[in-house]
Protein backbone atom coordinates (compact mmCIF):
# COMPACT_ATOMS: atom_id res chain seq x y z
CA UNK A 1 0.00 0.00 0.00
CA UNK A 2 1.26 3.43 -0.85
CA UNK A 3 0.39 6.57 1.01
CA UNK A 4 -0.48 9.63 -1.00
CA UNK A 5 2.71 12.39 -0.85
CA UNK A 6 1.59 15.29 1.28
CA UNK A 7 0.12 18.36 -0.23
CA UNK A 8 2.62 21.03 -1.65
CA UNK A 9 3.03 24.06 0.63
CA UNK A 10 4.96 26.24 -1.98
CA UNK A 11 5.07 26.01 -5.76
CA UNK A 12 6.69 27.99 -8.14
CA UNK A 13 5.81 27.86 -11.95
CA UNK A 14 7.95 29.19 -14.67
CA UNK A 15 7.95 32.31 -12.14
CA UNK A 16 10.41 35.09 -13.54
CA UNK A 17 11.41 38.16 -12.14
CA UNK A 18 13.00 41.51 -13.34
CA UNK A 19 14.07 44.81 -12.25
CA UNK A 20 14.04 47.55 -14.93
CA UNK A 21 14.26 45.33 -17.60
CA UNK A 22 16.57 43.11 -16.62
CA UNK A 23 15.95 39.38 -15.75
CA UNK A 24 17.21 38.13 -11.94
CA UNK A 25 15.42 35.26 -11.98
CA UNK A 26 14.09 33.16 -15.19
CA UNK A 27 11.98 29.97 -15.30
CA UNK A 28 11.89 28.92 -11.72
CA UNK A 29 9.69 25.80 -11.20
CA UNK A 30 9.95 24.00 -8.23
CA UNK A 31 7.74 22.88 -5.23
CA UNK A 32 7.98 21.85 -2.08
CA UNK A 33 5.73 19.38 0.33
CA UNK A 34 4.13 19.31 3.69
CA UNK A 35 7.70 18.57 6.02
CA UNK A 36 9.31 19.00 3.07
CA UNK A 37 12.92 20.60 4.02
CA UNK A 38 14.36 22.25 1.08
CA UNK A 39 18.42 23.69 0.87
CA UNK A 40 18.81 26.58 -1.61
CA UNK A 41 22.28 26.80 -2.48
CA UNK A 42 24.10 29.26 -5.42
CA UNK A 43 26.63 32.02 -5.59
CA UNK A 44 26.08 35.73 -4.60
CA UNK A 45 23.61 37.62 -6.53
CA UNK A 46 22.30 33.98 -7.76
CA UNK A 47 18.72 35.06 -6.74
CA UNK A 48 18.43 32.62 -3.65
CA UNK A 49 17.08 35.34 -1.11
CA UNK A 50 14.52 36.50 -4.05
CA UNK A 51 12.99 33.26 -3.98
CA UNK A 52 12.41 33.70 -0.78
CA UNK A 53 11.20 36.84 -0.67
CA UNK A 54 8.71 35.66 -3.46
CA UNK A 55 7.20 33.39 -1.43
CA UNK A 56 6.16 36.15 1.19
CA UNK A 57 4.73 38.27 -1.09
CA UNK A 58 7.47 41.38 -0.83
CA UNK A 59 8.03 40.73 -4.30
CA UNK A 60 5.77 40.26 -7.50
CA UNK A 61 6.83 38.03 -9.96
CA UNK A 62 7.19 39.53 -13.87
CA UNK A 63 5.57 36.50 -14.86
CA UNK A 64 4.96 33.18 -13.89
CA UNK A 65 2.30 31.40 -11.10
CA UNK A 66 3.20 31.40 -7.23
CA UNK A 67 0.97 29.28 -4.59
CA UNK A 68 1.36 28.48 -1.02
CA UNK A 69 -0.37 26.30 0.58
CA UNK A 70 -2.57 25.42 -2.32
CA UNK A 71 -3.75 29.22 -3.25
CA UNK A 72 -3.02 31.30 -5.80
CA UNK A 73 -0.81 34.45 -4.42
CA UNK A 74 0.67 35.41 -7.34
CA UNK A 75 -2.27 38.44 -7.15
CA UNK A 76 -3.08 38.60 -3.69
CA UNK A 77 -2.93 42.40 -2.40
CA UNK A 78 -1.00 42.72 0.97
CA UNK A 79 -3.72 42.78 2.92
CA UNK A 80 -4.45 38.77 1.49
CA UNK A 81 -1.39 38.61 1.70
CA UNK A 82 -1.35 39.22 5.79
CA UNK A 83 -3.57 35.94 6.12
CA UNK A 84 -0.60 33.86 4.21
CA UNK A 85 2.13 35.30 5.94
CA UNK A 86 0.95 34.33 9.45
CA UNK A 87 1.09 30.99 8.46
CA UNK A 88 4.46 31.28 7.44
CA UNK A 89 7.90 32.14 10.06
CA UNK A 90 11.03 34.00 8.08
CA UNK A 91 14.60 34.64 9.19
CA UNK A 92 16.20 37.25 7.86
CA UNK A 93 19.71 37.39 7.28
CA UNK A 94 20.59 39.28 9.71
CA UNK A 95 18.27 38.77 11.88
CA UNK A 96 15.61 41.49 11.24
CA UNK A 97 14.90 42.06 14.67
CA UNK A 98 13.34 45.62 15.24
CA UNK A 99 16.35 47.85 17.02
CA UNK A 100 13.96 50.17 19.16
CA UNK A 101 12.28 46.96 20.24
CA UNK A 102 13.77 44.63 23.27
CA UNK A 103 14.20 41.15 22.55
CA UNK A 104 10.70 40.14 24.50
CA UNK A 105 8.77 42.96 22.46
CA UNK A 106 10.46 41.95 19.10
CA UNK A 107 9.56 38.19 19.93
CA UNK A 108 5.68 38.89 21.15
CA UNK A 109 5.12 41.03 17.42
CA UNK A 110 4.31 38.43 15.33
CA UNK A 111 1.75 37.50 18.32
CA UNK A 112 0.23 40.91 19.10
CA UNK A 113 0.13 41.44 14.96
CA UNK A 114 -1.55 38.35 13.65
CA UNK A 115 -5.49 39.15 12.61
CA UNK A 116 -6.48 35.16 13.84
CA UNK A 117 -8.19 35.20 17.00
CA UNK A 118 -6.40 37.76 19.59
CA UNK A 119 -4.56 36.42 22.06
CA UNK A 120 -4.86 37.05 26.12
CA UNK A 121 -1.08 39.49 27.49
CA UNK A 122 -0.48 36.17 29.80
CA UNK A 123 -0.67 34.09 26.64
CA UNK A 124 1.25 36.22 24.69
CA UNK A 125 3.84 36.08 27.49
CA UNK A 126 3.67 32.39 27.96
CA UNK A 127 4.91 31.89 24.01
CA UNK A 128 7.57 34.27 24.19
CA UNK A 129 8.98 32.85 27.13
CA UNK A 130 8.85 29.46 25.63
CA UNK A 131 10.30 30.34 22.56
CA UNK A 132 12.76 32.02 23.97
CA UNK A 133 13.77 29.16 26.38
CA UNK A 134 13.61 27.26 22.57
CA UNK A 135 16.54 28.99 21.59
CA UNK A 136 17.96 29.21 25.07
CA UNK A 137 17.87 32.93 25.53
CA UNK A 138 14.73 32.72 28.33
CA UNK A 139 16.87 35.26 29.95
CA UNK A 140 17.64 38.14 27.83
CA UNK A 141 13.55 39.24 27.42
CA UNK A 142 14.57 42.67 28.55
CA UNK A 143 17.48 43.48 26.31
CA UNK A 144 17.86 44.98 23.45
CA UNK A 145 19.27 43.81 19.89
CA UNK A 146 22.26 46.16 20.01
CA UNK A 147 22.98 44.64 23.02
CA UNK A 148 23.13 40.86 22.08
CA UNK A 149 25.80 39.14 19.72
CA UNK A 150 25.42 38.10 16.22
CA UNK A 151 24.58 34.39 17.03
CA UNK A 152 22.40 36.02 19.92
CA UNK A 153 20.17 38.13 17.72
CA UNK A 154 20.07 34.81 15.29
CA UNK A 155 18.55 32.53 17.86
CA UNK A 156 15.80 35.85 18.77
CA UNK A 157 14.97 35.64 14.80
CA UNK A 158 14.36 32.09 15.14
CA UNK A 159 12.58 32.18 18.20
CA UNK A 160 10.44 35.04 16.39
CA UNK A 161 10.17 32.93 13.66
CA UNK A 162 8.68 30.29 15.60
CA UNK A 163 6.80 31.80 18.31
CA UNK A 164 3.36 31.49 16.11
CA UNK A 165 4.39 27.78 14.88
CA UNK A 166 4.05 28.73 11.92
CA UNK A 167 3.84 25.76 8.91
CA UNK A 168 6.25 27.02 6.76
CA UNK A 169 9.55 28.51 7.81
CA UNK A 170 12.20 30.55 5.63
CA UNK A 171 16.04 30.80 6.50
CA UNK A 172 18.13 33.28 4.56
CA UNK A 173 21.84 32.35 5.06
CA UNK A 174 21.29 31.60 8.67
CA UNK A 175 24.64 31.12 9.31
CA UNK A 176 26.59 33.88 7.41
CA UNK A 177 29.08 35.83 9.36
CA UNK A 178 28.91 33.14 12.57
CA UNK A 179 32.11 31.15 14.00
CA UNK A 180 31.54 27.42 13.21
CA UNK A 181 30.49 27.13 16.64
CA UNK A 182 27.76 29.35 16.88
CA UNK A 183 26.69 28.26 13.18
CA UNK A 184 26.22 24.89 14.44
CA UNK A 185 24.30 25.72 17.23
CA UNK A 186 22.07 27.75 15.01
CA UNK A 187 21.54 25.11 13.02
CA UNK A 188 20.81 22.44 15.82
CA UNK A 189 17.78 25.19 16.29
CA UNK A 190 16.85 24.73 12.95
CA UNK A 191 16.81 20.96 12.57
CA UNK A 192 14.66 21.03 16.15
CA UNK A 193 12.59 23.89 14.47
CA UNK A 194 11.75 21.98 11.84
CA UNK A 195 11.25 18.57 13.90
CA UNK A 196 9.31 19.52 16.65
CA UNK A 197 6.64 21.53 15.08
CA UNK A 198 6.92 19.42 11.86
CA UNK A 199 7.12 22.30 9.66
CA UNK A 200 8.47 22.61 6.27
CA UNK A 201 11.70 24.11 5.79
CA UNK A 202 13.50 26.22 3.16
CA UNK A 203 16.63 27.74 3.94
CA UNK A 204 19.02 29.61 1.84
CA UNK A 205 22.59 29.01 2.47
CA UNK A 206 26.25 29.20 1.38
CA UNK A 207 27.99 26.41 3.74
CA UNK A 208 27.26 22.60 2.07
CA UNK A 209 27.32 21.66 6.07
CA UNK A 210 24.57 23.78 6.65
CA UNK A 211 22.40 21.23 4.67
CA UNK A 212 24.18 18.29 5.67
CA UNK A 213 22.97 18.76 9.19
CA UNK A 214 19.56 19.37 7.96
CA UNK A 215 19.48 16.25 5.54
CA UNK A 216 21.75 13.93 7.92
CA UNK A 217 20.16 14.51 11.42
CA UNK A 218 17.14 15.13 13.51
CA UNK A 219 15.77 16.18 16.66
CA UNK A 220 15.13 13.70 19.53
CA UNK A 221 13.28 15.14 21.27
CA UNK A 222 13.67 12.16 24.02
CA UNK A 223 17.56 12.95 25.11
CA UNK A 224 17.05 17.00 23.72
CA UNK A 225 20.15 16.10 21.15
CA UNK A 226 20.68 15.91 17.01
CA UNK A 227 20.81 12.10 16.63
CA UNK A 228 21.54 10.92 13.16
CA UNK A 229 18.79 10.23 10.77
CA UNK A 230 18.33 7.33 8.80
CA UNK A 231 19.14 7.93 5.10
CA UNK A 232 15.73 10.11 2.96
CA UNK A 233 13.63 10.50 6.87
CA UNK A 234 14.45 13.82 6.30
CA UNK A 235 13.19 14.29 2.79
CA UNK A 236 15.68 17.32 2.61
CA UNK A 237 16.56 17.81 -1.23
CA UNK A 238 18.57 20.61 -2.45
CA UNK A 239 18.27 23.47 -5.16
CA UNK A 240 21.24 25.04 -6.53
CA UNK A 241 20.42 28.60 -8.61
CA UNK A 242 22.94 30.08 -11.22
CA UNK A 243 22.40 33.54 -12.43
CA UNK A 244 18.97 33.45 -11.40
CA UNK A 245 18.37 29.76 -12.79
CA UNK A 246 17.74 26.61 -11.41
CA UNK A 247 20.76 24.30 -12.55
CA UNK A 248 20.10 21.57 -10.02
CA UNK A 249 17.41 20.35 -8.24
CA UNK A 250 17.15 16.98 -6.31
CA UNK A 251 17.78 14.47 -3.96
CA UNK A 252 21.38 14.58 -1.94
CA UNK A 253 22.48 11.42 -3.22
CA UNK A 254 21.76 13.14 -6.98
CA UNK A 255 23.51 16.58 -5.20
CA UNK A 256 26.64 14.32 -4.37
CA UNK A 257 26.57 12.32 -7.93
CA UNK A 258 26.55 15.69 -9.81
CA UNK A 259 29.44 15.87 -12.25
CA UNK A 260 28.00 19.46 -13.37
CA UNK A 261 31.31 21.43 -12.29
CA UNK A 262 29.13 24.87 -10.57
CA UNK A 263 27.42 22.13 -8.50
CA UNK A 264 30.30 20.93 -7.39
CA UNK A 265 31.49 23.23 -6.11
CA UNK A 266 28.59 23.28 -3.62
CA UNK A 267 28.08 20.00 -2.83
CA UNK A 268 32.10 20.37 -2.09
CA UNK A 269 33.05 16.61 -2.68
CA UNK B 1 17.11 62.78 -23.24
CA UNK B 2 14.19 60.48 -22.63
CA UNK B 3 17.02 58.78 -20.01
CA UNK B 4 17.60 61.96 -18.42
CA UNK B 5 13.89 61.98 -17.68
CA UNK B 6 13.20 58.92 -16.72
CA UNK B 7 14.71 58.85 -13.27
CA UNK B 8 13.24 62.00 -11.84
CA UNK B 9 9.36 61.11 -13.51
CA UNK B 10 10.20 58.15 -11.73
CA UNK B 11 10.65 59.28 -8.73
CA UNK B 12 7.91 61.44 -8.76
CA UNK B 13 5.40 58.94 -9.51
CA UNK B 14 6.71 56.86 -6.78
CA UNK B 15 6.15 59.66 -4.26
CA UNK B 16 3.02 60.09 -5.78
CA UNK B 17 2.23 56.44 -5.06
CA UNK B 18 3.64 56.67 -1.36
CA UNK B 19 1.38 60.09 -0.58
CA UNK B 20 -1.97 58.34 -1.78
CA UNK B 21 -1.70 55.34 0.22
CA UNK B 22 -0.27 57.10 3.23
CA UNK B 23 -3.12 60.01 2.79
CA UNK B 24 -5.93 57.26 2.51
CA UNK B 25 -3.54 55.44 5.06
CA UNK B 26 -4.79 58.12 8.06
CA UNK B 27 -8.68 57.20 7.31
CA UNK B 28 -7.77 53.29 7.43
CA UNK B 29 -6.92 50.84 10.47
CA UNK B 30 -5.03 50.16 12.56
CA UNK B 31 -4.24 53.80 14.04
CA UNK B 32 -0.96 53.31 15.72
CA UNK B 33 -1.78 56.48 18.38
CA UNK B 34 0.59 55.28 20.87
CA UNK B 35 3.36 55.81 17.61
CA UNK B 36 1.52 58.88 16.94
CA UNK B 37 2.18 60.35 20.04
CA UNK B 38 5.68 59.59 20.26
CA UNK B 39 6.27 61.13 17.21
CA UNK B 40 3.98 64.24 18.02
CA UNK B 41 6.81 64.09 21.22
CA UNK B 42 9.91 63.59 18.90
CA UNK B 43 8.64 66.90 16.28
CA UNK B 44 6.77 69.08 18.47
CA UNK B 45 8.62 68.97 21.78
CA UNK B 46 11.83 68.20 20.26
CA UNK B 47 12.02 71.11 18.37
CA UNK B 48 10.71 73.79 20.61
CA UNK B 49 13.94 75.13 21.05
CA UNK B 50 15.33 75.61 17.53
CA UNK B 51 11.64 76.78 16.75
CA UNK B 52 11.84 79.04 19.53
CA UNK B 53 15.19 80.55 18.69
CA UNK B 54 14.79 80.96 15.20
CA UNK B 55 11.44 82.79 15.43
CA UNK B 56 12.71 85.08 18.09
CA UNK B 57 15.64 86.33 16.37
CA UNK B 58 14.15 86.40 12.82
CA UNK B 59 11.32 88.98 14.92
CA UNK B 60 14.36 90.89 16.41
CA UNK B 61 16.60 90.64 13.39
CA UNK B 62 13.75 92.26 10.61
CA UNK B 63 13.31 94.94 13.71
CA UNK B 64 16.67 95.95 13.52
CA UNK B 65 16.47 95.91 9.72
CA UNK B 66 13.55 97.96 8.78
CA UNK B 67 14.22 100.22 11.95
CA UNK B 68 16.57 102.54 9.47
CA UNK B 69 14.58 102.32 6.29
CA UNK B 70 11.60 103.29 8.28
CA UNK B 71 13.33 106.32 10.25
CA UNK B 72 14.16 107.74 6.46
CA UNK B 73 10.41 107.67 6.26
CA UNK B 74 9.53 108.69 9.66
CA UNK B 75 7.34 105.84 9.75
CA UNK B 76 9.01 103.92 12.78
CA UNK B 77 5.46 103.69 14.21
CA UNK B 78 4.99 100.77 11.77
CA UNK B 79 7.40 98.72 12.81
CA UNK B 80 4.76 95.99 15.07
CA UNK B 81 2.88 95.96 11.59
CA UNK B 82 5.95 94.89 9.53
CA UNK B 83 7.01 92.36 11.67
CA UNK B 84 3.27 90.62 12.46
CA UNK B 85 2.75 90.83 8.62
CA UNK B 86 6.04 89.30 7.81
CA UNK B 87 6.25 87.10 10.86
CA UNK B 88 2.58 85.56 10.06
CA UNK B 89 2.32 84.89 6.26
CA UNK B 90 5.86 84.21 5.71
CA UNK B 91 8.84 83.74 7.91
CA UNK B 92 6.96 82.23 10.59
CA UNK B 93 5.70 79.41 8.91
CA UNK B 94 8.84 79.15 6.29
CA UNK B 95 11.43 79.34 8.92
CA UNK B 96 9.87 76.96 11.14
CA UNK B 97 9.02 74.30 8.29
CA UNK B 98 12.59 74.49 7.13
CA UNK B 99 14.04 73.95 10.99
CA UNK B 100 11.64 70.90 10.89
CA UNK B 101 12.81 70.11 7.90
CA UNK B 102 16.54 69.71 8.93
CA UNK B 103 15.62 68.04 11.76
CA UNK B 104 12.84 65.83 11.40
CA UNK B 105 13.14 64.73 7.65
CA UNK B 106 16.43 64.07 7.86
CA UNK B 107 15.64 62.11 11.11
CA UNK B 108 12.72 60.12 9.22
CA UNK B 109 14.83 59.38 6.60
CA UNK B 110 17.48 58.06 8.40
CA UNK B 111 15.53 56.41 10.63
CA UNK B 112 13.21 54.28 7.81
CA UNK B 113 16.44 54.11 5.77
CA UNK B 114 18.12 52.01 8.66
CA UNK B 115 15.44 50.26 8.90
CA UNK B 116 15.25 49.26 5.24
CA UNK B 117 19.25 48.50 5.02
CA UNK B 118 18.84 46.10 8.15
CA UNK B 119 15.82 44.85 6.65
CA UNK B 120 13.21 45.48 9.03
CA UNK B 121 11.50 47.02 6.88
CA UNK B 122 10.90 43.65 4.86
CA UNK B 123 10.61 41.74 8.27
CA UNK B 124 7.50 44.25 9.11
CA UNK B 125 5.54 43.21 5.93
CA UNK B 126 6.69 39.34 6.42
CA UNK B 127 4.84 39.26 9.88
CA UNK B 128 1.71 41.20 9.01
CA UNK B 129 1.97 45.05 9.17
CA UNK B 130 1.77 47.50 6.72
CA UNK B 131 4.87 49.92 6.71
CA UNK B 132 2.98 52.67 5.31
CA UNK B 133 0.42 52.33 8.40
CA UNK B 134 2.45 51.85 10.85
CA UNK B 135 5.95 54.26 10.21
CA UNK B 136 4.21 56.78 7.59
CA UNK B 137 1.09 57.35 9.18
CA UNK B 138 2.01 58.28 12.58
CA UNK B 139 4.93 60.87 11.19
CA UNK B 140 2.83 62.31 8.73
CA UNK B 141 -0.51 63.05 11.71
CA UNK B 142 2.51 64.02 13.84
CA UNK B 143 3.87 66.44 11.78
CA UNK B 144 0.31 68.08 10.62
CA UNK B 145 -0.47 68.68 13.96
CA UNK B 146 2.46 69.94 15.74
CA UNK B 147 4.06 71.95 12.74
CA UNK B 148 0.79 74.65 12.82
CA UNK B 149 1.88 75.10 16.50
CA UNK B 150 4.96 75.54 16.31
CA UNK B 151 4.26 77.84 13.52
CA UNK B 152 1.77 79.97 15.80
CA UNK B 153 5.05 79.84 18.76
CA UNK B 154 7.52 81.03 16.42
CA UNK B 155 4.68 84.07 14.95
CA UNK B 156 4.58 85.11 18.79
CA UNK B 157 8.35 84.58 19.91
CA UNK B 158 9.12 87.04 16.71
CA UNK B 159 7.24 89.37 17.84
CA UNK B 160 8.25 89.42 21.54
CA UNK B 161 11.66 89.79 19.50
CA UNK B 162 10.63 92.38 17.58
CA UNK B 163 9.37 94.55 20.44
CA UNK B 164 12.44 94.25 21.99
CA UNK B 165 14.03 95.41 19.58
CA UNK B 166 11.78 98.29 18.55
CA UNK B 167 10.83 99.11 21.63
CA UNK B 168 13.07 98.46 24.56
CA UNK B 169 16.86 98.57 22.49
CA UNK B 170 16.43 101.08 19.94
CA UNK B 171 13.28 102.82 21.53
CA UNK B 172 11.96 103.40 18.45
CA UNK B 173 8.28 103.26 19.26
CA UNK B 174 6.17 102.83 22.75
CA UNK B 175 5.35 99.24 23.57
CA UNK B 176 1.64 99.39 23.25
CA UNK B 177 1.80 101.35 19.84
CA UNK B 178 3.88 98.59 18.70
CA UNK B 179 1.11 95.93 19.81
CA UNK B 180 -1.35 97.54 18.79
CA UNK B 181 -0.34 98.11 15.26
CA UNK B 182 0.65 94.42 14.88
CA UNK B 183 -2.68 93.62 16.33
CA UNK B 184 -4.63 95.43 13.74
CA UNK B 185 -2.44 95.03 10.67
CA UNK B 186 -3.07 90.82 10.63
CA UNK B 187 -6.55 90.16 9.23
CA UNK B 188 -8.25 86.83 8.70
CA UNK B 189 -6.01 85.84 5.76
CA UNK B 190 -3.08 86.67 7.20
CA UNK B 191 -4.04 84.47 9.83
CA UNK B 192 -5.45 81.55 7.28
CA UNK B 193 -2.15 81.47 4.97
CA UNK B 194 -0.35 81.50 7.90
CA UNK B 195 -1.87 77.72 9.12
CA UNK B 196 -2.23 76.43 5.80
CA UNK B 197 1.23 77.02 5.15
CA UNK B 198 2.46 74.87 7.77
CA UNK B 199 -0.24 72.08 7.39
CA UNK B 200 0.65 72.04 3.30
CA UNK B 201 4.68 71.74 4.58
CA UNK B 202 3.95 69.16 7.01
CA UNK B 203 2.31 67.05 4.59
CA UNK B 204 5.38 67.40 2.68
CA UNK B 205 8.34 67.58 4.89
CA UNK B 206 7.19 63.88 6.25
CA UNK B 207 6.07 62.14 2.85
CA UNK B 208 9.61 63.41 2.03
CA UNK B 209 11.38 62.12 4.64
CA UNK B 210 9.26 58.93 4.98
CA UNK B 211 9.98 58.60 0.78
CA UNK B 212 13.58 58.62 0.69
CA UNK B 213 14.08 56.43 4.35
CA UNK B 214 11.74 53.96 2.40
CA UNK B 215 13.88 53.99 -1.22
CA UNK B 216 17.25 53.52 0.67
CA UNK B 217 19.84 50.97 -0.80
CA UNK B 218 22.75 50.85 -0.68
CA UNK B 219 24.04 50.32 3.34
CA UNK B 220 25.35 53.08 5.57
CA UNK B 221 26.40 55.15 2.91
CA UNK B 222 22.98 54.74 1.61
CA UNK B 223 21.40 55.69 4.62
CA UNK B 224 23.43 58.93 4.66
CA UNK B 225 22.12 59.74 1.19
CA UNK B 226 19.05 59.28 1.83
CA UNK B 227 18.91 61.66 4.67
CA UNK B 228 20.84 64.48 2.60
CA UNK B 229 18.45 63.97 -0.15
CA UNK B 230 15.10 64.13 1.94
CA UNK B 231 16.15 67.57 3.42
CA UNK B 232 17.82 69.10 0.39
CA UNK B 233 14.23 67.82 -1.62
CA UNK B 234 11.93 69.31 1.32
CA UNK B 235 13.74 72.55 1.99
CA UNK B 236 13.37 73.12 -1.82
CA UNK B 237 9.48 71.91 -1.89
CA UNK B 238 9.09 74.13 1.25
CA UNK B 239 10.48 77.07 -0.77
CA UNK B 240 8.54 76.77 -3.85
CA UNK B 241 5.12 75.55 -1.76
CA UNK B 242 5.07 79.10 -0.07
CA UNK B 243 5.15 80.81 -3.54
CA UNK B 244 2.32 79.40 -4.65
CA UNK B 245 0.05 78.77 -1.52
CA UNK B 246 1.00 83.27 -1.26
CA UNK B 247 0.00 83.76 -5.09
CA UNK B 248 -3.26 82.02 -4.42
CA UNK B 249 -3.85 83.96 -1.20
CA UNK B 250 -3.16 87.04 -3.51
CA UNK B 251 -5.23 86.50 -5.58
CA UNK B 252 -8.25 85.72 -3.10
Amino acid sequence: MTTAAPEPVIQFEDVCLSFGGECVLDGIAFEVRRGDTLVIQGAAASGKTLILKLSLGLLRPTRGRIRLFGEDVTDYTDSQWNDVRARIGVLFQEGGLFDSLTVEENVAYPLLNQKRAPLSEEEVRRRVQESLDFVELGHTLEKYPSELSGGMRRRVGIARAIVTQPELLLYDSPTAGLDPITATTIMALIVKGRDVHHATTVMVTHRHQDGEILDRYRYDAATGRLVPAEPGTTRTRYMVLREGRIVFLGTPAEFDACEDPYVRKFSSR
Amino acid sequence: MLDILKRPVYTFQEFVLLSISALRGVFRKPAYWGDTVIQMDLIGVGSLPVVSLTGFFSGAVMALQMARALQTYGATSQVGKIVAITMVREMGPVLTALMVAGRNSSGMASELGSMKVTEQIDAMRALGTDPVLKLVKPRLIATATVLPLLTILADFLGLVGGWIVACVLLQLTPGAQYWDTAWRAIEYNDIAQGLIKPFCFAIVLSLVGCYYGLQTTGGTQGVGRSTTQAVVVASVWVVILTFIIGRIFTKL
